[in-house]
């Protein structure tokens, strides 16, 4: 399915990194993951890319300093020829209400899950528009949809992800790259198992299909839209949220 | 060796998929050659790799023929 392709997921190291990771691994594809700096967590993961039978590397990048991101992307063509699959992953929360929510805390939200999807695609999109193909999955999250109390900083980064998203699609749309966000709503990760009991009952209250979901029903949209099957998709942004939230 | 102007000649015919005898030095790369504003982003990034050359943004909106390019790789090396 995606045999031969090279791709890099970002936040790769753990929960829907990780499954995404995998699971393109399964599919065919040599993966690289850029991991912030968990050492140990990336090596398990390289090491089931490995056992997959592809070829795997992990990087320590953080997504939000240019200079790291662009000698990665550098490392990752020198030693691959090739990047046909980005999946910007990486995310933080420094969750509080908005009175309380310090500037550090918001400067460095947004400089992971917004500056750091911004550095990627732009450090990936020249060698995809020499080869003429490509793809970019962003992961947002429903929450940059609908809101949320105690995530502003999150949120306005996820939101932020689905405009980069749209413009980024239609400005290389020509180059054949596709460009598509995913909105993951309540998926069971160690970012998620931090929230506390009442928040994650009443969370599951508003969830149709009444569970949470598995990091491996996002990592199987992401190998859909990294496919050959979904070329005529993007700029979309779609929700893998037990029906969160229905357009 | 290959002069300023066949080398920039060869990156625009193989970019923009035109012939080479297009690429003439008056030639508007915008208008004749029919590039979009991403093939002209994407041109100065291969002028950039195959003249070792740093463009700017300001250098790169002077440029609108094909002799403008020429100029300027040369009055870089100048």
């Amino acid at each position: 399915m995606l045999t031969n392709q090279v791709a890099i997921v970002t936040g790769g190291s753990r929960g829907i990194g990780r499954s995404i990771a995998c699971t393109l691994a399964e599919a065919g594809a040599d993966v690289v993951i850029f991991y912030a700096g968990n050492q140990v967590a990336a090596e398990e993961t390289l090491a089931a890319i490995q056992a997959t039978g592809r070829q795997g590397l992990a990087l320590q990048v953080d997504v939000s300093n240019q200079e790291q991101v662009d000698a990665a992307c550098k490392q990752v063509l020198e030693r691959f020829g090739r990047i046909d699959v980005l999946v910007n992953n990486a995310g933080i929360t420094r969750d509080n209400l908005i009175m309380r929510i310090k500037e550090d805390d918001w400067d460095q939200v947004l400089d992971t899950n917004l500056k750091g999807v911004f550095f990627c695609t732009k450090a990936v999109i020249r060698p995809m528009m020499k080869q003429r193909s490509g793809r970019i999955i962003n992961i947002s999250s429903v929450v940059g949809v609908i809101g949320n109390p105690g995530q502003a900083n999150y949120v306005a980064a996820k939101a932020g992800v689905i405009g980069l998203t749209k413009s980024t699609a239609k400005e290389i749309a020509s180059r054949n790259i596709t460009v598509n966000a995913i909105a993951p709503g309540f998926i069971e990760t160690d970012m998620t198992a931090k929230l506390d009991e009442q928040t994650q009952k009443s969370m599951l209250g508003s969830i149709p299909l009444g569970r949470f979901g598995a990091a491996a029903d996002v990592a199987e949209l992401v190998k859909f839209l990294a496919s050959p099957a979904a070329s005529y998709i993007t700029g979309q942004t779609i929700h893998v949220d037990g029906g969160m939230v229905t357009s | 060796m290959a002069t300023t102007l066949e080398r920039v000649q060869k990156i625009i015919s193989e970019k923009l998929d035109v012939a080479i005898e297009e690429v003439t030095l008056e030639a508007s790369i915008r208008e004749d050659l029919d590039a979009d504003s991403l093939d002209v982003v994407d041109l100065i990034m291969d002028l950039e790799d195959e003249f070792g050359l740093s463009i700017s943004e300001e250098a790169a909106e002077k440029i609108t023929i094909v002799k403008d390019i020429v100029t300027f790789v040369d009055g870089q090396k100048a």
